[in-house]
């Protein structure tokens, strides 16, 4: 036995490292006021802070840190969206994936393991060669595979889907990953932590002050706090948000369920998505396979799952992949999906001076954590869009100017 | 699974019925302006509360009103149009 190990083991006292400061009270005021403390909310205190200098900042969470949609995705991570806008902003998110574990010292489990958006009908290739068209012109590597390339890198999958749907081919997108969606949380937690950014948990928004059209500050359940700058990046809760500042939007909330298996040996390497039979499914590094499928079909601001959904995912799980017959489901679950009516987020400035959001993220939220931060974080250092969000901006739907992303963004549709 | 009553067919598995979203008022498209007809097109109510919703009952094509708790998915009433 290591002598040092021993040492430690007849100590009294286990001084740790705590990862994030405790902060008692909340000042009085901020430059900046963050609602929500989810990987989009810290990744926008962390780039404030490290890219901007601005570090008089807090973040107020409801729950804990990422509590919300961070901790309930699927955790995919793709560029191969159809819009020109799409395409650019989701490719500067996965570049900013890369270096992310190294920038935070902290394992974020990222691996790349190839995406496939698997096509049933003639329809659907038509769809995934477009997307893999405008993706290759933004230098984007997808391509249309056939069911030959499919077989090869799933061997157990049964490409005619129990005869129902047979495969026809793919959107292969090589640098499809997927990664620990609590880590990101927590890497841009500490690094806005470590900066001077202060994170208050249990802490609800009451009320957003303003005068003359323009943000004074918010009224939380531990106090007031005045400041000129709130940046609202709370998903599902963003209808209760924009409410208190009489902000109507086309922002719709339904739940979105996940499943996840047993632990099981590694067989699954890249991550398959399923148009017709409205399903995705991953292994991560633990062997679980995490599974979802398409969005509820009617409003609710809940995070109930139901057995219906198991179910079904289950059933059409299966005749892709029969083997799966004999899995146990482990857990269940549900987030609250901040859907618009283009399939793409809302970003920037809002009519409110000094109020910027960041919604609208339905169920594809997640992949963008990196470069959402560092858009709003530029657009609320320098009270103007980062180029890279100009396309989703608030007030395109009052000009009919969608950005229509139906197509790439969910399934199930 | 959830049971929805269709006032027609009467209590049925909520796998039967199709939302069709929340009950709106339609301005005059002659008279109203590009702003207020994207706002009805585009914009919800959004936050949670009670709402009047379209539902269909698909089997028997039964287009009916229901009016939902979006919080805790109570549902306190159906009815045919025209018949509350």
């Amino acid at each position: 036995m290591p002598w040092r190990l021993l040492k430690f083991a007849m100590s009294d006292r286990h001084p740790e490292p705590r990862m994030f400061t405790p902060h008692g009270q909340l000042k009085s005021s901020y430059d900046v006021v963050i609602i929500g403390a989810g990987g989009h909310g810290l990744a926008s205190a962390y780039y404030l802070a490290r890219d901007h200098g601005i570090t008089n900042v807090a973040v107020i969470e409801q729950g804990y840190i990422g509590g919300g949609n961070t901790g309930r995705n699927t955790t995919i991570i793709r560029s191969n969206y159809l819009t020109p806008e799409g395409v650019k902003f989701y490719d500067e998110s996965v570049r900013l994936w890369q270096d992310l574990a190294t920038d935070f010292d902290l394992n974020l489990f990222y691996s790349t393991r190839g995406h496939f958006t698997l096509a049933h009908t003639d329809a659907s290739m038509r769809t995934m060669r477009w997307r893999a068209e405008v993706n290759k012109h933004y230098g984007i590597d997808s391509e249309l595979v056939y069911p030959d390339f499919i077989q090869k890198a799933v061997p157990s999958m049964d490409m005619s889907c129990a005869g129902h749907a047979p495969i026809l081919g793919a959107l292969y997108h090589a640098p499809g990953a997927i990664a620990r969606h609590d880590a990101v949380a927590w890497g841009y937690g500490r690094g806005a932590d470590m900066r001077g950014v202060e994170i208050h948990q249990q802490t609800r928004v009451l009320d957003i002050l303003t005068q003359s059209g323009r943000v004074t500050g918010v009224r939380t359940s531990r106090g007031d706090i005045a400041c000129g700058k709130v940046l609202c990046a709370v998903a599902g809760s963003t209808p209760r948000i924009l409410k208190m500042l009489g902000l109507r939007s086309p922002i719709y909330i339904h739940p979105l369920q996940a499943m996840v298996s047993e632990p099981m040996k590694q067989w699954l390497d890249p991550i398959l998505v399923s148009g017709s039979l409205h399903v995705y499914i991953s292994q991560t590094a633990r062997g679980e396979l995490v599974m979802g499928a398409s969005l509820d079909p009617y409003e609710l601001h809940s995070t109930r799952s139901t057995l219906d959904f198991t179910e079904s995912l289950s059933a059409h799980m299966v005749e892709m992949l029969p083997q799966l017959s004999q899995a146990k489901v482990v857990r269940q679950w549900a987030g609250m999906a901040d859907m618009t009516p283009d399939f793409a987020p809302i970003m920037g400035k809002t009519p409110i001076e000094g109020f910027y959001l960041d919604a609208g993220w339905g169920t594809w939220g997640f992949k963008a954590t990196p470069v959402s931060g560092k858009t709003m974080s530029y657009t609320v250092a320098n009270d103007r869009a980062h180029p890279l969000i100009e396309g989703f901006a608030f007030d395109r739907f009052e000009r009919y100017a969608l950005t229509g992303e139906k197509g790439a963004a969910s399934v199930g549709h | 699974m959830k049971i929805m009553t269709c006032p027609i067919n009467g209590p049925r598995l909520i796998s039967e019925f199709a939302y069709w979203g929340e009950c709106k008022t339609m301005p005059e498209p002659a008279d109203c302006t590009d702003a207020q007809w994207a706002d009805y097109v585009f914009n919800k109510s959004g936050a949670p509360g009670v709402k009047h919703e379209w539902w269909c009952h698909t089997p028997s094509n039964t287009w009916f009103i229901a009016v939902r708790d979006t919080m805790s998915d109570v549902i306190e009433k159906t009815f045919l149009y025209g018949q509350q």
